[in-house]
């Protein structure tokens, strides 16, 4: 089997006083799609551990992250190779209902962005407010971070998940090298 | 640059949006009975008040819905952002 390369394999991991960027490549991830009145949601919710999250903007952590991504559209995310099994597991909690499950684990990869200046950087790029009252543990959002589209999860102690498309995600890199260079 | 709300992720910025044109725009009922120049009038000619205007938009650089909003021309506020605005999927 040829050997996966990851989109940002050729970039060393940042670490410094007060921030960190590092990719984590090869999360599984599928999207989901269902009427969240549904039986069928509350069954995906029971599959996935945790119920699917109806407050726009919001993420939660069961089995796997589970990401609001519009009124009826998430995004679930886990380990690393997990694809097939997560995949089916939701089908089948699905049964018959009208339910959308698509692996896109090709479709992005992870940047985690960490440390006390981690929000002072995607500021430079990102219009949204970041401040931990409006954007805590817990948020996600869809947004255009140095024009690129990403999707980003607020994790505990200031970290971020930043979920960029593959193609853009070397640009993505680059640019917050560049944004971060005040910090290193 | 306008701040729009959107009706699931909150106000975001102009450049996150698609521009849909003027709301409620009906589609024909026997497109194949219209005169050459009724099908041109609803394929081309949109109002253009001053004042509210009821127009669609899609939140492309978000969550990808459709939805609708009253702008007021003149001055780029929102107007019926108070109650919940319609939406479709």
């Amino acid at each position: 089997m040829a050997e996966r390369v990851s989109p940002l394999a050729g970039f060393e991991p940042v670490s410094a006083e007060g921030l960190r960027i590092a990719e984590v490549p090869f999360l599984t991830q599928v999207n989901l799609r269902a009427d969240p009145e549904s039986p069928a949601a509350a069954a995906l919710g029971d599959a996935l551990g945790v119920p699917l999250p109806a407050e726009p903007g919001t993420w939660a952590r069961g089995d796997a992250d589970v990401l609001w991504l519009g009124p009826d559209e998430w995004l679930v995310v886990g380990p690393p190779g997990g694809a097939a099994e997560l995949e089916s597991r939701l089908r089948k909690a699905a049964g018959e209902a009208r339910v959308g499950v698509t692996d896109v684990s090709a479709q992005r990869t992870t940047v985690l962005v960490g440390g006390s200046r981690s929000r002072d950087l995607l500021a430079h790029g990102c219009a949204l407010d970041l401040h931990p009252r409006m954007f805590g543990p817990g948020r996600c959002a869809q947004t255009s971070l140095a024009r690129a589209q990403v999707v980003l999860a607020a994790r505990e102690g200031g970290e971020f998940a930043v979920l960029v498309r593959s193609s853009f995600a070397a640009y993505l890199w680059a640019w917050l090298l560049d944004a971060a260079a005040e910090y290193l | 640059m306008l701040l729009i709300p959107c009706p699931w992720c909150g106000p975001r910025d102009e450049a996150e949006f698609h521009y849909g044109g003027q709301a409620h725009v009906a589609y024909p009922d026997d497109p194949a009975a219209l005169s050459d120049e009724e099908w041109a009038r609803y394929l081309f000619f949109r109002d253009n008040p001053k004042g509210r205007f009821a127009e669609r938009w899609s939140h492309a650089a978000g969550c990808r819905r459709w939805f609708t909003l009253t702008r007021d021309t003149s001055t780029n506020t929102f107007t019926n952002t108070s109650a919940a605005p319609e939406v479709t999927a």
